[in-house]
């Protein structure tokens, strides 16, 4: 990927021969996608959530209440911000915003086309996993911060939970960067290209004998949709804001647009994870068909349908599954997950050294 | 599956502080206003207390000052989830020391309705407990069920909740004409539903990790502590007031009692608990079919009756299998047209008592889960 290839940072350098426009559009594309994709996501939630629970879901606000997102965000932001009198001032106000700016971070690295990227660095894999574990600082400060027991409760469960998690997850993502030999998203995306079967959930590109590798990738998939499920707090891995338990978790004191950034940053998360799924083992931008709808432009297209898809399975699943307990939660990520994730590890490196 | 051993937690050796944790009045999972002081060492239950009375409403106080026919109303709001199972002891008690006999018909209709609400009670506590192991849908998927009862219910008395329909010596009015095809169309969908519930709920396999081994109460403590209903039945005795002490025309009916076997954990957990509930709900289906079938369509209501019920003087105690286990009614009279004194026996105050000694050792989790289990209603804990 060395090649000199017009990304969308030269063409607008090109276009309005300024460096620091072209900086000021590659950083905000990805906040305004986000936005878009959040209100998308919540009315998706609505929706999808509706549909499963044979119910219309919202549909006053607009037809079919496809506006029903903005006026959440608009009634979040009317309402009173209070901050508790016993709380950690300092503390409580940031960890909203730190949970944010960590999952808008994590945006940073996404390649959402062969041409663009915010920041092509050459760790991008590293970088985003270093991004998701700010995020359970601000985890950590929000429910200290709110002296409130279920708070912390809640705080101290997912700062266990994400850090379990983040073993096979990172584990898995080692893996993967042994069969790419590259941290790199561009390059672990530009690796699959070609038919669908490149893709590393299919063994990546190589021959026929690929064919024994097929079920080590498919788990190590599997094992990282899981942990991914389990890093965006999401059922059936929801304990952190268990919400028969605990109330609502470390957001239990939180309110109006303050509770809307936790609310956003979780929606981030969740796009942050699907994008890393769709990335690592179903080509990212890359057309499944080859040459076929395949290009820069299509490559969004592809890029955001996919992951969108994930995002879709993690609705899905949050609508089905009942919720784990706290120990059988740690048990499963330590005791199953882990050491199976070690096996792909080793099997994927032994592939490659005989490969 | 039978040897999964029992969940057990170790307390800590490190010397560390015990947390005081107020559950409720105001909390998701309390099922009303329980309010449970929690001590937890870690998130591992040491000790709870309930607090309770935030409901009371005097109840019995109040019947002092009412006509028999007016505290019916009032005792519909004891257990407000299954209210025409509650009115059923009470009038019993009454046509008993006024030896009144009911007609035929009005013994059907009661034992549907009784049977109906026993599944749209079932249907709840399952719903609910679903609910908080964190399984959103069968909860939506039960309520849609139960409005279908519901508007049985409304079609006959004109409440959806509260119902003031056995009335002393009859009904309050008769059954719509279509009634016995709405019945069968709703035992129909409940089977139908129950059998999407046992997939997507009762045998999930993580719902399954949930309730085995938790919350187990043994069938002594389960005697000694006076549970009745399915908390008894599910430690694995068959007490069942239907079949044991047989009232009205239950003697006619062909069921079965259901009871817990421990099947994926230890007898008497939260799972049996549950699965009894389920069970019983297509045992009052066939109970239904009976009835259905045996049930008179013509013929009155309601007795010829004085304009003033005044039972002789006496004393009487009925009780009935309420679905939470065994309401009981001891009604004093003395002669007038207002009852001396009534008490009632309410079931979730009884069963609610065993809280404490079932869910020590526990965790937290598992601690709402238990308090789930047990199905309480807290309009008749207070009362």
């Amino acid at each position: 990927m060395e090649q000199q290839i017009l990304t969308l940072y030269d063409w607008v350098v090109k276009l309005s021969s300024s460096e620091l426009i072209a900086l000021i559009v590659v950083i905000t594309l990805p906040l305004v996608f986000l936005i878009v994709y959040a209100l998308v996501a919540i009315l998706g939630e609505l929706k999808i959530s509706a549909f499963i629970q044979e119910r219309l879901g919202p549909m006053r606000t607009g037809p079919w209440g496809i506006i029903q997102p903005v006026a959440e965000v608009v009634k979040l932001l009317q309402k009173e911000d209070i901050t508790p009198d016993a709380a950690n001032k300092p503390l409580f106000n940031m960890a909203p915003f730190l949970m944010f700016t960590a999952a808008y971070a994590g945006f940073a690295v996404i390649p959402f086309s062969s041409h663009f990227v915010p920041a092509g660095i050459n760790l991008g894999l590293f970088y985003i996993f270093a991004m998701g574990s700010l995020a359970v600082i601000g985890l950590v400060m929000g429910g200290w911060a709110s002296n409130n027991k279920y708070s912390l409760l809640g705080a101290l469960r997912s700062v266990a939970q994400i850090i379990s998690y983040e073993i096979p997850a990172a584990i898995v993502i080692l893996s993967i960067v042994i069969l790419a030999s590259s941290m790199n998203l561009q390059v672990i995306n530009a690796n699959q290209g070609g038919w669908f079967w490149n893709w590393y959930v299919f063994g990546g590109p190589g021959t026929a004998w690929k064919i024994i590798i097929i079920p080590i990738t498919f788990s190590m998939f599997l094992l990282y949709l899981i942990a991914s499920l389990a890093e965006t707090n999401r059922t059936p891995f929801d304990i952190p804001e268990g919400e028969s338990e605990l109330v609502a978790g470390y957001h239990t004191e939180y309110s109006g647009m303050k509770f809307a950034m936790f609310f956003f940053a979780e929606y981030a998360n969740m796009f942050v994870v699907a994008a890393l799924l769709s990335i690592l083992f179903f080509g990212g931008w890359n057309s499944p068909f080859g040459d076929f709808m395949n290009g820069p432009i299509w490559g969004v297209f592809w890029f955001i349908s996919k992951s969108f898809f994930f995002v879709f399975v993690q609705i899905w699943l949050r609508w089905t599954l009942p919720r784990l307990r706290v120990d059988q939660l740690m048990g499963v990520s330590w005791k199953v997950m882990t050491p199976i994730a070690f096996i792909c590890f080793f099997a994927v490196g032994l592939w490659t050294m005989f490969n | 599956m039978s040897e999964t051993k029992k969940v057990e937690f170790e307390y800590s050796q490190i010397d560390s502080e015990r947390m005081r944790l107020n559950v409720g009045p105001q909390h998701p999972s309390t099922h009303g206003v329980l309010r449970l002081e929690v001590e937890l060492d870690g998130e591992i239950v040491t000790e709870v207390v309930p607090h309770i009375g935030y409901l009371h409403r005097c109840f019995e106080k109040h019947a002092e000052k009412m006509t028999y026919p007016q505290v019916i109303p009032y005792i519909d709001r004891m257990d407000y989830i299954s209210a025409m199972n509650n009115e059923w002891p009470y009038v019993m008690g009454i046509e008993k020391l006024m030896g009144i006999e009911v007609p035929e018909k009005v013994e059907y209709i009661r034992v549907i309705f009784a049977e109906l609400n026993r599944i749209a009670n079932h249907q709840i506590a399952i719903a609910t407990f679903g609910l908080d192991a964190g399984a959103f849908t069968p909860f939506l998927y039960l309520f849609r069920d139960r409005e279908f009862i519901l508007t049985v219910f409304e079609k006959a008395s004109g409440g959806r909740l509260l119902y003031n329909y056995y009335w002393v010596g009859g009904l309050a009015a008769d059954v719509h004409k279509e009634f016995k095809e709405d019945v069968l169309s709703i035992v129909k969908q409940v089977r139908e539903t129950n059998k999407e519930i046992a997939d997507l709920l009762i045998y999930n396999k993580i719902f399954i990790e949930r309730v085995a081994n938790v919350g187990i109460l043994p069938a002594d403590v389960a005697i000694n502590y006076g549970c009745s209903g399915p908390v008894v039945r599910g430690s694995g005795l068959p007490f069942d007031l239907r079949k044991d002490a047989p009232y009205s025309i239950y003697d006619r009916f062909d069921f079965d009692v259901v009871i817990g076997h421990g099947e994926v954990g230890t007898v008497g957990d939260c799972f049996d608990r549950n699965i009894v509930r389920f069970h019983e709900m297509e045992q009052s289906c066939r109970i239904i079919e009976q009835a259905i079938e045996q049930m008179p369509m013509d013929g009155d209501v309601r007795e010829k009756l004085p304009k003033k019920i005044r039972p002789p003087k006496g004393e009487i105690y009925t009780k009935a299998e309420n679905p939470k286990g065994e309401l009981g009614f001891y009604i004093v009279s003395n002669g007038t047209d207002k009852p001396e004194r009534i008490k009632s026996r309410g079931t979730s105050f009884v069963n609610l008592s065993v809280l404490p000694e079932i869910s020590k050792g526990y965790l937290f989790a598992d601690l709402i889960m238990i308090l789930g289990s047990v199905d309480i209603v807290l309009g008749e804990v207070d009362r």
